[in-house]
């Protein structure tokens, strides 16, 4: 379970390193007194949906660095015969990175205030969001079509269970992305949509980062890695 | 020494918070059943988490009565008996400890001592409750679906889980898998609400250590759901893909009633990894809350500051994290590298030593309090005990050589009850004896409180000391029958049906305490908003019961920590958090 134990150990840090910012040695016991008076006193100073995105990022990460944990202890099975990939993967792995470009414009598009290029932009964001996905059923097409269906092989079977989830929650993406559009549409209120794009793109980004993992542990370039990695450790 | 006056001078005006971002329900259903507001749904949460929880309860007593009595009912056979062990076990750990904890005194607590109007998200939080409904409905459904619901052990470890034989694997186990993915999307709902209202949705002045050691395990043990929990998700998914669609992540090529099966080259060893991935930090998911809330209910109940708040702050801190690394212990039978047992070894004997402060610290706290022994310092006594009788008989299955021969005993069995079940429940008494007059307005009857403490007390001891003994003689948990064994001593047998007997007593002091819990709403003796003197936000409310929006106009500021008991030089043994101290003369 090495990519699980990684990610927690990454998440822990975070939560650690924010730990330490709030004062934990302090002696409560001593500290009687008005506000002002003691640092930490306030809430954080980020929006509570911000953080609800980035604990939810935490959750469908664990997700994901345990389904990739136990791909790395299944394929070390003698019956595991490694997919070959289907070619339209790296046309939907385009169509994410362009997703989270355009949001990023976007993000960048509210603060100059300018409508016209956010609303380009989310358009652009949709666009790519549903070529993604369209993409990802082009290949589950390409595969059945060759033979390799769900139960065929272990290694199929990660294949479309990680690219079901992922797919599953690049569907949650676009609904999150139309609700912001929707917002856009209707009445532009600078900061609010703000916060809204801002979300969107940091979920998208998310989204690519996971696919990305994904898409390197399928192909096989993430155990070449490894192994590099083992080498240089040895 | 501070002197300290009640109602003394306020250097700084409470902020008037607009509740413009409240949502008001408009009808009678969306005020008390389609409810926004974290009471009414911690109130929805706890009653059908109790409800479940009794029916896991008759399924101990169903299963107690073949142990104790073999043979004597003849509708409990094999198959029935591994259904209800299933059942009482999922049910007590998932639906009803976990979502008491979390999603009853979690949605109760948190908002009230936080000092917020209520949940961050009250729409999402709305949404986990009907999702865990459902979640709780579809297991429900299973009892009724032919061929029973899924009998293969709490843990549904494969192969068995799905293969034939087992009781309940036409449906049983497939509505069995289905309610925990339910319940793990409600959970995660639930749980967002928690942590970013406990980082955000804190009054002025209510710093992370000003927090009541309550909110600390809430917080830690939502953390901890929420990163778990998804580790059981992905088992889920896989075994439900095993099951209905012939992959093979879990099951190995197999003959099942004589056939050979279509599944090859799963590994039931990967179930095992991810399924203690989430079992263990599960263990803590609810040991953390019954930490929190004994810590208060001790320094309430003892008058007496906590001793080492910020230990204990650190300790949860440090278990949680602990909690991440020590689940193959789960597995040391399950053939892995001796280096891997002996670092899993270690991890799980470091975790006693957060733990062990902890219980120093609950007993120093004690020395020299002023203790009321009313019922919910008794319960939290008992979970003292409990506790550390339960830690130490883990301090033996800890070990890799100590637990090879115990594994899969009865004394593992009496080792987990008593330290996440009888614990964990004795907290859940305490705790719903102490802030049962916030929630209603009422107190519960004490005489009866005292009978059904006494009689779970010595009765959880009479019920699971003999298990421990009955594990030593080798006696294995999750046998129907034990039939004619020469390892076993025929005292083996009278101490059975001497636990069955106990069993059945204690299930008798429940029904008292559900009598005790629906008569005092409307016969209890009217309590006043304070009638413990506590000093934590929660009881300083304007109204009692609080209302929607819990603080009237405007929000309490906080001053001070959660434990002023019986502060040298103050009027009264409490100063409450939202006390301002008397500003003292140049």
């Amino acid at each position: 379970m090495p990519v699980v134990v990684i990610f927690l150990s990454v998440v822990l840090a975070v939560m650690g390193w924010w730990l330490l910012q709030q004062r934990l040695t302090a002696k409560p016991w001593l500290e009687e007194g008005v506000i002002g008076q003691y640092d930490g006193t306030g809430s954080m100073s980020m929006p509570p949906a911000k953080i609800a995105v980035w604990v939810l990022i935490a959750v469908i990460g664990s997700l994901f660095a345990l389904l990739m944990s136990a791909y790395f202890m299944r394929m070390g099975y003698p019956d595991w015969r490694p997919i070959a990939v289907p070619r339209v993967l790296w046309f939907s792995t385009a169509s994410l990175v362009m997703t989270s470009i355009a949001l990023h414009g976007a993000k960048r598009a509210v603060d100059t205030r300018y409508l016209p290029a956010v609303k380009a932009r989310l358009i652009a964001a949709g666009f790519f969001g549903v070529a993604f996905v369209i993409c990802q059923l082009l290949g589950w097409r390409e595969l059945t079509a060759e033979g390799f269906l769900l139960a065929t092989n272990p290694a199929d079977s990660f294949f479309y269970l990680g690219t079901g989830l992922h797919g599953l929650h690049v569907l949650g993406g676009l609904i999150a992305l139309a609700w912001t559009a929707n917002r856009a549409w209707q009445k532009f209120a600078p900061e609010t949509l703000r916060l809204n794009v801002e979300l969107c793109a940091t979920y998208w980004h998310f989204l690519l980062f996971v696919w990305l993992a994904l898409f390197s542990l399928l192909t096989g370039y993430a155990q070449e890695f490894g192994a590099l990695c083992g080498r240089l450790l040895t | 020494m501070v002197d300290v006056t009640r109602g003394g001078i306020e250097s700084i005006r409470p902020a008037e918070v607009p509740d413009v971002e409240l949502y008001h329900p408009h009808s009678w259903i969306e005020k008390y059943v389609f409810s926004q507001d974290a009471k009414y749904i911690a109130i929805q949460y706890s009653i059908t988490a109790l409800a479940i929880g009794f029916v896991a309860l008759v399924l101990s007593w169903l299963m107690r009565l073949q142990l104790g009595f073999p043979g004597t009912f003849s509708f409990i056979d094999a198959h029935a008996y591994y259904q209800f062990i299933t059942m009482h076990g999922m049910i007590m750990v998932i639906y009803l400890l976990t979502a008491l904890f979390l999603g009853g005194f979690g949605n109760y607590l948190i908002p009230l001592m936080v000092g917020a109007r209520d949940m961050v998200f009250p729409f999402v939080n709305m949404l986990s409750y009907w999702v865990y409904l459902l979640a709780v409905l579809v297991l429900v459904a299973s009892f009724f679906f032919p061929g029973g619901p899924t009998g293969a052990g709490w843990t549904l470890y494969p192969p068995q889980a799905i293969t034939g034989g087992t009781p309940g694997q036409e449906g049983g186990i497939i509505l069995m898998l289905v309610s925990l993915l339910i319940f793990i999307i409600g959970f995660t709902m639930g749980g967002l609400n928690y942590v970013v209202t406990v980082l955000q949705g804190r009054t002025r002045g209510m710093t992370l250590m000003r927090l009541p050691l309550t909110v600390w395990g809430i917080f830690t043990a939502t953390v901890l759901a929420l990163l778990a929990f998804p580790a059981l998700f992905v088992a889920t998914v896989m075994m439900l893909l095993d099951k209905l669609l012939g992959t093979s992540f879990f099951m190995p090529a197999i003959i099942s009633l004589g056939e050979q099966t279509g599944h090859r080259g799963g590994s039931p060893i990967l179930f095992q990894h991810l399924f203690w991935f989430f079992g263990h930090p599960e263990v803590y998911i609810v040991a953390l809350p019954a930490f929190g809330i004994v810590s208060d209910l001790i320094a309430t109940h003892a008058r007496r500051n906590i001793f080492g708040y910020r230990m204990m702050v650190w300790a949860i801190v440090a278990i949680g994290a602990l909690s991440f690394v020590v689940w193959a212990h789960h597995m040391y039978v399950s053939g892995m590298n001796p280096y891997f047992g002996f670092f899993f070894a270690t991890t799980t004997l470091i975790i006693a030593v957060p733990t062990a402060i902890k219980v120093y610290n609950w007993v120093l706290t004690l020395w020299r309090g002023n203790i009321h022994l009313n019922v919910p310092m008794l319960f939290a006594l008992g979970f003292i005990v409990t506790f550390v009788n339960g830690g130490l008989s883990g301090l033996f299955l800890g070990n890799v050589v100590v637990d090879v021969p115990l594994s899969d005993t009865m004394f593992v069995v009496a080792h987990f009850h008593m330290v996440m079940g009888i614990a964990p429940i004795m907290t859940v008494f305490g705790a719903i004896y102490h802030w049962y007059p916030k929630v209603t307005g009422r107190m519960m009857n004490d005489l009866l409180g005292k009978f059904h403490f006494w009689v779970t007390f010595l009765g959880a001891y009479a019920i699971f000391f003999p298990l421990h003994y009955i594990g030593l003689q080798g006696v294995p948990r999750r046998y129907h029958e034990l039939g004619e064994a020469g390892f076993i001593p025929p005292s083996v047998a009278t101490l059975n049906a001497f636990v069955t007997v106990a069993a059945l007593i204690v299930g008798f002091a429940q029904l008292v305490f559900l009598y005790n819990l629906i008569s005092s709403v409307f016969r209890g003796e009217r309590a006043s908003g304070n009638p413990w003197r506590a000093t934590t936000l929660e009881w300083q409310t304007p109204e009692t019961p609080p209302p929607h929006g819990n603080w009237g106009k405007d929000l309490p500021v906080v001053y001070r920590w959660a434990y002023d008991y019986s502060v040298p030089g103050a009027k009264e043994d409490f100063i409450p958090q939202n006390q301002a101290p008397v500003t003292k003369p140049a």
